[in-house]
């Protein structure tokens, strides 16, 4: 299977915090991160290609810094990488950025072949939006599996597992298709000294607006559907009722009696 | 495209036997309010097989009109046959703005719908209102794991989509006497449509509701369970009250319980009426997912643990003390 994995570069938003003053988000100093979502997908291709074979070229798009990330993705079974970048694409919404994305994928299949299988992460931890995967699919007019938490290779066709919301269930998609992963049962793996060493020496080329064809009103800015009008941060403390008792039980008691008074909890 | 009318479309999700879920019943609600503000009609689009109690309850909640496709070919959701069939209706008849509930399915549709339609999509939204400058719909959501809120507009393109969080909004009380000009569309689904097939599905857990979108109640726990086995207080909790189990990254992560149960930002968005969490601690992460209840109740022996700052009721103690206590106080009055 020839697999594309589109990942973001993504503060890690488990770091940051909020100025009390300013009320405002404090980005100084917050690491960036690989989008945990996009390392399952790259772990879940990896597993195709142990199993299967094939190649894993990763792709982001974003500033000359995202190289790192596309570094850390060759540690742990990524084939090449690819940066996406120029000034033309900033601003983007999901909109604009999935139309840049299918374009600059033509662009790469026509040095590494046709992919079978483009990966995503369900959504990017920065935005949330889970539309990028979908969008592109849309874009490429290609069938997608979104929730998906594992996926073996077949002849002409994956089957994927993904999650719903009272199980899951297993699709056989035929390829090309897009495939969206959210949290699997695994972990990614960890790079070897040898991968690191290989990532830190690989060649990351890069394609701007002028290496593949697309219509720039469709980019940036200017392409985006959506504006973004204001931002805030959410008001997050309640003045709840603590209660505290030595006893556990006297302290159920009064939960209770709580929950009831304010017609919270029925009795069945 | 440009809207034909001022209409407001609710889609209201069915469940594989046909009838309305919660979610779509929600969004009559702001629906309402927005589409008399824009000056059009609430209509709610209906896909599925055998809807009929979908029709009646989307009449009952409100909806003016009802657009209904009902072929045994919707009876479940695929990405392909639904995004046609609603893509159709949208050209068809050109409404001004779309509410879909952020569910698996509304999230798996809503992008492939606003990508044909060269249209914009806001996520997960929150609060829903109308910008007074410009008309636009105002679609407020939050990013950052639930650090920050964006407000969205999407002031060019129509129709104006967003996906919204079940529970955000309250269903209303059903007027069942109310009626709805209920039109049906025939879109048979073509041959190649759908490329996907249906090998297996699996509903993970015999006889116990993980449907925690739909829920009421849910108890939740965390990594102050200390053990997988140690679940079976928070079930018989939930099973006194008629709730469904929840768990926190922590305890999914340990491997006590499966990913289906996770709330929170790498699972999924909750807003029952009462959140009960056991043991855990309310990091960014697991508030992004279950914030929106209407009532928090947390239950943690440690004082400063963060989801303190967003209960309603903490009790700062022994789970393993207060979660029986509670438990025996609801059977006793149940047997009363």
């Amino acid at each position: 299977m020839n697999m594309l994995i589109c990942i973001k570069q993504v503060p890690d938003t488990t770091e940051i915090k909020i100025d009390p003053v300013t009320n405002t988000l404090i980005r100084a100093g917050v690491p960036s991160i690989v989008n945990t979502f996009d390392t399952y997908a790259l772990e879940l291709a990896a597993r195709i290609k142990d199993i299967s074979g094939g190649r894993i070229i990763v792709m982001t798009m974003g500033p000359e810094q995202a190289k790192n990330a596309l570094r850390q993705c060759l540690e742990v079974g990524g084939d090449k990488a690819y940066l996406v970048s120029d000034r033309a694409f900033g601003g983007s919404d999901t909109l604009a950025t999935s139309y840049i994305l299918s374009r600059a994928i033509h662009a790469i299949e026509e040095r590494e072949g046709k992919f079978d299988i483009i990966f995503c992460g369900k959504q990017a931890i920065d935005g949330d939006t889970a539309q990028v995967g979908p969008e592109i699919a849309e874009h490429l007019d290609y069938p997608q599996v979104t929730y998906a938490i594992g996926a073996t290779a077949g002849d002409g066709e994956v089957e994927v597992k993904r999650e719903t919301e009272d199980g899951f269930e297993v699709l056989a998609v035929p390829t090309p298709c897009v495939i969206t992963v959210t949290k699997t049962p695994f972990e990614p793996r960890n790079p070897s000294i040898k991968s690191k060493m290989a990532a830190k020496k690989a060649e990351l080329p890069t394609l701007t607006a002028q290496d593949f064809t697309l219509d720039l009103t469709k980019a940036g800015l200017k392409g985006s559907p959506t504006k973004v009008k204001r931002t805030f941060t959410p008001q997050v403390n309640k003045e709840g009722i603590i209660i505290r008792e030595e006893n556990g039980a006297v302290a159920a008691g009064k939960l209770y009696e709580v929950l009831f008074s304010k017609n919270l909890v029925h009795v069945r | 495209m440009e809207a034909k009318n001022n209409d407001l479309w609710v889609f209201i999700e069915t469940n594989a036997d046909g009838g309305a879920k919660n979610v779509g019943l929600e969004l009559l609600e702001p629906g309402r309010r927005l589409a008399d503000i824009q000056g059009g009609n609430l209509v709610g689009i209906v896909i599925g097989s055998g809807t009929e109690s979908a029709v009646s309850a989307a009449a009952a909640h409100g909806a003016d009109k009802i657009l209904v496709v009902d072929e045994e070919a919707y009876g479940r959701y695929t990405t392909e046959a639904y995004t046609k069939a609603f893509c159709e209706l949208v050209e068809k008849y050109g409404p001004t703005t779309i509410l879909i509930g952020a569910t698996n399915m509304g999230r798996d549709m809503g992008p492939r719908l606003a990508c044909r339609l060269q249209t914009g999509l806001t996520a997960d939204c929150t609060e829903l209102d109308i910008d007074e400058e410009s008309g636009n719909v105002a679609w407020t959501r939050p990013a950052f794991g639930g650090n920050l809120m964006a407000t969205i507009l999407c002031p060019n393109t129509r129709p104006q989509i967003g996906t919204i969080r079940p529970g955000v909004f309250k269903r209303g009380d059903p007027d069942t006497g109310r009626e709805a000009e209920v039109i049906r569309e025939d879109i048979p689904v073509a041959a190649g449509t759908i490329r996907t097939r249906l090998l297996e599905s699996i509903r993970e857990t015999a006889g116990e509701l993980i449907n925690l979108e739909e829920a009421e109640i849910i108890v939740s726990g965390g990594r102050g369970l200390g053990k997988a086995e140690n679940f079976s207080y928070v079930r018989a909790l939930a099973d006194a009250l008629g709730a469904s189990v929840g768990a926190s990254r922590a305890a999914v992560d340990a491997g006590w319980i499966p990913h289906a149960y996770q709330v929170g930002q790498t699972g999924k968005t909750v807003g029952p009426k009462v959140y009960i969490a056991c043991g855990i601690s309310g990091a960014i992460q697991h508030r992004a997912g279950m914030s929106g209840s209407d009532t928090i109740v947390a239950i943690n022996k440690d004082p400063d643990a963060p989801i303190f700052d967003i209960a309603d009721y903490g009790v700062v103690g022994d789970l393993f003390e207060v979660l029986p206590a509670l438990t025996e106080e609801l059977l006793h009055a149940r047997a009363e």
